[in-house]
């Protein structure tokens, strides 16, 4: 809580209300970005419990997230019009305006998971382990340690959230010939092995997400775009 | 017909994409090429005018052309120092704002570009400016002459309230003993420069002071431009002004950038920010940063520039 906390308590604007302003949005995002992990959580364990009901459940929840990101864009609105921020204030005015897309993006893709594990559920018999449950361990590895890198205001530990977006990237060029062969020896596993590949295209979409939360972050700590230039670790500017 | 079989496939996709994944360097940054798009015309290559100067807000603060540079300034008014050894250069036809809080020198600092400080009593400067690389302090420069090449614009406007609208314009043309060849032409060229001609032409003969606030510092601007000077200083031009007048005085700094150095003094923070392309932020006498403006507004390098822009002060 690093960064919070040095603007919370050390580095006060005079101007008490806009300090209250900006608190509200930081609360805001990381009520949104509890919400988001939540609901990852919850469409990785459908997946592996075979849990239709939790599925059905955790896409009623999305509607939060939307009104959640509403709620986060007004504020953000608000403060822009009011009180013009600069410097750091408005890196973390336009980087969080961004994360709220990158974050509801999210919610939108576990409710794509859901669905297709309802459908995966008529065929009760499809593998829950193997290399889904480990694309989604880590890419929700990385959507967890990209919204810790934003509260901690810790450019470092984000640029290792963007670096680690080939690892994912790698076990989703994985499972796809996995699957594709799969299908091809028995046919009468397409339909589970295309909602199979889906779900794992979903995830492989979210450490994107992820990976971008994390660029926003660098942005916001050091001023600097790391957007398009490839790993982190091989950016010189970074 | 010989199909790959399937797998191969995939394998080559998985490999293209592993190859998609190696790093890009920033010069090979996709970006938007026109002439590649279907059924639209290429777009119009950047002529020789464009290529050949860089933008203003490309140029980093070591890349400036200067038209004055203050090396080592120091200003006092009496035993108390003001102005701590201040070097800074100012970018030749662009607009430079000094921002800082009250008390901080930037006036001080305005007002030895054209050696104005010294004609308060027990003001004292040490260090250089140079004025197209020569000292205005050397002992052979004429402070007069210094001032018709170096204009200033004040705070409050403050046209001579027993002079008409005309006489106002030419006024400083008539102090500095100027023999006026055309004057008609000379206020028209003025009052045109400050867009103000259109509006006053019919009442030339009436009072500078008959014109409403925002009019009144427009003509003292004219009243400086007249003199045809090389650098315009401008000390909190707006803070008597309305928003519709501000308005009007800063899209004249925008258009007189095309012509004059410019340096502007504010407590406006968001007037520096629309104006000025280069800022520098001082306080307690000294020069804290000094960069594009954009630069500052956007991520500052120092932690006292930060706090003071972002409101965490004191």
């Amino acid at each position: 809580m690093a960064f919070l906390d040095i603007d919370m308590a050390d580095r006060r604007h005079t101007d008490r209300e806009y300090e209250n302003e900006l608190a509200q949005v930081r609360e805001r995002i990381l009520l949104m970005g509890a919400r988001v992990e939540e609901m990852m959580t919850a469409s990785r364990k459908c997946f592996v419990e075979r849990n239709a009901d939790l599925a059905k459940a955790t896409i009623r929840n999305d509607h939060q997230i939307d009104t959640l990101e509403i709620e986060i864009d007004e504020l953000c609105l608000q403060v822009l019009a009011r009180r013009q921020p600069v410097a750091s204030d408005l890196r973390f005015i336009t980087a969080t305006l961004k994360l709220v897309t990158d974050l509801e993006r999210i919610g939108d893709l576990c409710v794509n998971m859901c669905e297709r594990v309802q459908e995966l559920c008529e065929d009760p018999t499809y593998p829950t382990q193997g290399p889904i449950p480990r694309i989604g361990e880590a890419a929700q590895a990385m959507l967890h340690d990209a919204l810790d890198a934003f509260v901690a205001g810790d450019a470092t530990k984000a640029e290792q959230v963007v670096d680690r977006d080939n690892v994912v990237d790698a076990y989703y060029a994985q499972l796809f010939p996995e699957l594709v062969a799969h299908m091809m020896s028995d046919p009468t596993v397409v339909f589970r092995s295309t909602r199979m590949l889906s779900i794992g295209k979903y995830i492989e979409r979210i450490a994107d997400h992820a990976t971008n939360i994390g660029e926003l972050v660098v942005f916001m700590v050091r001023g600097l775009d790391v957007r398009h230039t490839g790993p982190a670790s091989n950016n010189p500017t970074a | 017909m010989n199909l790959e079989p399937l797998t191969s496939v995939a394998k080559k996709a998985a490999q293209k994409k592993a190859d998609n994944t190696e790093p890009m360097p920033p010069e090979t940054r996709p970006v938007h090429d026109g002439a590649k798009l279907e059924g639209m015309e290429p777009a119009a290559a950047p002529g020789p005018e464009i290529a050949s100067r860089p933008r203003w807000d490309e140029v980093s603060v070591s890349q400036i052309t200067p038209k004055m540079r203050a090396e080592g300034l120091h200003a006092s008014f009496g035993s108390s120092e003001v102005i701590k050894g201040i070097s800074l250069p100012i970018a030749e036809k662009l607009v430079t704002a000094i921002i800082g809080p009250s008390g901080c020198g930037k006036s001080t600092f305005l007002r030895c570009l054209n050696r104005m400080h010294e004609v308060v009593s027990g003001a004292t400067t040490k260090g250089k400016v140079l004025l197209d690389s020569q000292d205005i302090y050397d002992r052979d420069v004429d402070p007069v002459r210094v001032r018709g090449r170096v204009g200033m614009v004040f705070q409050k406007p403050n046209p001579f309230p027993t002079m008409s609208i005309r006489d106002n314009v030419l006024a400083g043309l008539r102090l500095n003993g100027v023999k006026l060849k055309d004057p008609d032409g000379q206020v028209e060229k003025a009052l045109r420069a400050v867009a103000l001609w259109d509006e006053v032409k019919d009442r030339l003969a009436k009072a500078g002071t008959s014109l409403s606030g925002g009019q009144q510092q427009r003509l003292c601007i004219a009243r400086a431009l007249a003199l045809e000077p090389e650098v315009l200083l401008m000390d909190e031009p707006c803070s008597a002004l309305d928003p519709i007048a501000t308005a009007r005085v800063e899209e004249l700094i925008h258009e007189l950038r095309e012509t004059y150095t410019i340096v502007i003094v504010t407590h406006n923070m968001q007037q520096a920010a629309r104006v000025a392309n280069f800022t520098a932020f001082f306080y307690l006498g000294q020069l804290v940063e000094y960069n594009r403006t954009q630069v500052i507004f956007t991520r500052p390098k120092e932690q006292r520039t930060e706090d003071y822009i972002t409101g965490r002060f004191g």
